[in-house]
């Protein structure tokens, strides 16, 4: 048993928390998961699930103590839970704000990437490889290694890294080496395939530290149970503040890491309903004849189907053919999502909600204008979401702040420019000189 | 013995080769096999199995292309389905698929494409797993089964799919008389092995070196090791990934592989054709050509080996 399981819980109720434990038996979420990989990954995939079952599960050799510690002394972990002012008086609710963007790298992200760093040190491999949409798992790879002095290849789409060009300059700063996915559209789907392509010929002395709750088993838990740490910390500190637990939780969802983050805590308390907020995009229809779908909604909008390992919710035609997606954040923008989502979406346990552009970049503004909290343009969905809907919600609401957006500001600079957001300041001197 | 030349039992496989039973069947060494075509390919002499995009770079070229793969020599052909994800293919690959489907190509033309097709050599479909998954209005894979076997497709491999998510598939391809072929990597041993070697049929592809797809100049000795591992299976073996030449044909057939299997090495000549324009027919010639050299190879690593074991 793991003792994630009862750091924060009052112990006595650990047996009865079955969603925290649901698919590390056999990596299946009923209809949704398992391992379509090649076989040339097969046997890699079988020694990570044994020692993730060993190390994460088993706590063999301290594992998660260390884990913990380096997250306590690397990472500045526990993020405080801090109420949102403004937000609480415009919404008539208590607004809650998990602050993982003072994690640091600025996102959830250092979570996973210095759990299956440091898991890939405790298999004896040499070299680590990654994948990254937004560069925020990028960058948290690259440092979880420089810290644990392992060299690194990040693998990113050609269109991401010129949308995320500090993030790019962080990674190389930090050691790694960053290679550039020139397939497709260039973003975070050809990132994953690429990466792949490469284990598939290193698994014998490398890692594959895959950036979020997708891929095959083990992945999609192993992920889900590092960043459990946000909705562990979230639950203890919501009853140390308030008595009692949240009534809601708003996370973002890309594959959905933050996501399961956020919620893992909490799917077995079943009055705190679950929101995941996807990537709208520009509008929800599909151009079947182009393969585009100018969003990036695959739980609200997706169909089953098998993409980088898993079985899961994706954009496709009918054909089966996956289509491009698309997001004003790199990091929501993936035709697919995490097995466990979609199921727990499947069993009515998490409500899908797409937000679009627009939406988002207006709570991007909202929150650092009157919270003085720059969030990711991924967050800022969350935020969106909040806006159109608290009247849905109940008194407590918490939102994961999954990142800061420092990373985003030449792209907000350009997309607010192009759009009229109400109490957005006059982002024009900064274009004119572009 | 790994250099037995008749390494997969003639026995065997004249008995699966009575084309009136096409119902799935189990052979007395535990090797199934359901197509009496892919049997026959690797009956007498070593199979030479090359592989192109179907729809590369559009449908009526490619029609000529494969037709020369025939006239080479093909004993068996296989005919990638494109996918938009294909996360075990090298670049050569990649590309060849992304301009098949920049084409138009789908399911249901490639299926038209396999029953316009003149060629005596055995087709077998390589695709990813969620094409077939979603092809049809029933879920599962059994659609998309039933649509190949009428198109007249004998086998299917399926690089995403382990045997341990195969089950449907395997029972599909049961139903409708067709193999289905797993590739065994240079990493895959011990329980997996077996597990693998359970479920396949046809023949087995084994996969010369780690990583993905693409031509190499050299012959890796993970192949041996592999074939020596898979000695003790009595299924035909056919060694794929970085085979070019004749020369590296001839050497994995003397070091005991029943058939070779040869990709990119082809979907290169039609990459070259695209990008310097070649007419068809001189893009069609040297496949022929190329699959001639490859065949030859084969069949000199056939005769060595054979030669070999009689002067033991
Ligand atoms: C700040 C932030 N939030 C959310 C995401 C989306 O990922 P996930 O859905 O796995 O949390 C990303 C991805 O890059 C991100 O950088």
């Amino acid at each position: 048993m793991s003792e994630t399981d009862t750091q924060t819980t009052d112990g006595t109720e650990t047996a009865r928390r079955p969603g925290r434990e649901r698919g590390r038996e056999d990596g299946k979420f009923g209809r949704y998961g398992g391992q379509y990989v090649p076989e040339a990954l097969m046997p890699a995939i079988e020694e990570l699930t044994d020692a993730y079952e060993r190390y994460v599960l088993d706590n063999e050799d301290g594992f998660m103590d260390e884990f913990r510690r380096r997250l306590a002394d690397f990472g500045g972990r526990p993020t405080p839970l801090q109420r949102a002012d403004r937000l609480s008086e415009r919404y008539g609710r208590d607004v809650y704000l998990k602050r993982e963007d003072l994690l640091h790298g600025g996102a959830h992200k250092l979570n996973n990437a210095l759990g299956q760093a440091l898991l890939a040190k405790y298999m004896g491999k040499e070299r680590i490889i990654a994948e990254t949409g937004a560069g925020q798992h990028g960058t948290a790879t690259a440092m979880a290694a420089a810290h644990l002095d392992m060299p690194c290849t990040i693998y990113m789409g050609e269109r991401d890294i010129n949308r995320q060009r500090p993030n790019v300059f962080r990674m190389k700063l930090n050691g790694a080496e960053v290679k550039p996915v020139t397939t497709g559209r260039g973003t975070l789907k050809e990132a994953i395939s690429e990466t792949m392509r490469d284990w598939a010929a290193t698994v014998e002395d490398t890692h594959y530290v895959i950036g979020s709750v997708v891929g095959p088993h083990p992945f999609p838990v192993m992920v889900r149970d590092f960043q459990a740490v946000i909705s562990e910390e979230a639950r203890e500190q919501a009853r140390e503040k308030t008595g009692q637990l949240p009534t809601d939780i708003v996370a973002c969802a890309g594959g959905g890491s933050n996501t399961m983050g956020a919620f893992a805590g909490f799917v077995d308390d079943g009055a705190v309903s679950l929101h995941a907020v996807e990537a709208g995009g520009s509008t929800l229809e599909v151009d079947e004849e182009a393969g585009v779908a100018p969003n990036s909604a695959s739980l609200y909008t997706g169909e089953e189907g098998v993409l980088h390992g898993a079985r899961t919710k994706l954009l496709q035609d009918r054909d089966g053919q996956i289509m491009e997606s698309h997001s004003v954040s790199s990091g929501l923008d993936y035709a697919g999502v995490g097995p466990e989502l979609a199921y727990l979406v499947d069993e009515g346990r998490v409500n899908p909600v797409a937000v679009d552009d627009d939406a988002a970049l207006a709570g991007f503004h909202r929150l650092s204008r009157t919270e003085g909290i720059i969030p990711a343009l991924e967050t800022a969905h969350a935020f969106g979401f909040l806006e159109d809907h608290h009247e849905e919600l109940g008194d407590r609401v918490v939102v994961n702040v999954s990142g800061r957006g420092d990373k985003d500001l030449e792209a907000v600079i350009e997309e607010t420019d192009q759009r009229e957001i109400a109490g957005a300041p006059d982002m024009s001197m900064f274009t004119e000189g572009i | 013995m790994a250099d037995e030349p008749t390494a997969t039992g003639d026995g065997d496989r004249s008995d699966s080769a009575d084309p009136a039973d096409s119902a799935a069947r189990v052979t007395a060494e535990g090797t199934r096999a359901n197509s009496a075509a892919i049997a026959e390919a690797f009956a007498d002499g070593p199979a030479y199995v090359p592989y192109l995009v179907v729809g590369d770079p559009d449908a009526a070229s490619s029609k000529a292309y494969v037709e020369a793969l025939d006239r080479g020599g093909a004993d068996v052909i296989e005919l990638g389905l494109p996918f938009s994800e294909p996360i075990a293919e090298g670049p050569t690959i990649q590309e060849a698929l992304v301009r098949a489907l920049d084409a138009g190509m789908t399911p249901d033309r490639f299926f038209a494409f396999a029953e316009g097709l003149d060629v005596d050599a055995a087709l077998v479909c390589m695709t990813y797993y969620n094409l077939i998954y979603q092809y049809g209005a029933a879920s599962g894979p059994r659609p998309f089964v039933e649509r190949a076997a009428a198109a007249g497709i004998e086998g299917l491999v399926v690089p995403d799919l382990p045997a341990e998510e195969a089950d449907p598939l395997r029972e599909a391809c049961d139903e409708f008389g067709l193999d289905l072929v797993f590739i065994v990597a240079p990493t895959t041993r011990g329980d997996r092995l077996d597990r693998i070697m359970e479920r396949v049929s046809g023949y087995v592809y084994v996969q010369a070196r780690l990583g993905t797809t693409g031509a190499r100049s050299d012959v890796s000795e993970q192949t041996t090791e592999s074939l020596d591992r898979l000695s003790g299976y009595d299924v035909p073996k056919a060694v794929g990934f970085g085979i070019s030449t004749g020369e590296h044909a001839e050497r994995i057939v003397a070091g005991g592989a029943d058939g070779v299997i040869v990709g990119s090495a082809l979907v290169d000549i039609v990459g070259d054709g695209v990008a310097n324009d070649r007419p068809t027919a001189a893009v069609a010639d040297r496949l022929e050509s190329l699959s001639r050299e490859l065949k030859e190879g084969a069949e000199r690593g056939y005769a060595a080996r054979v030669g070999a074991a009689e002067s033991q």
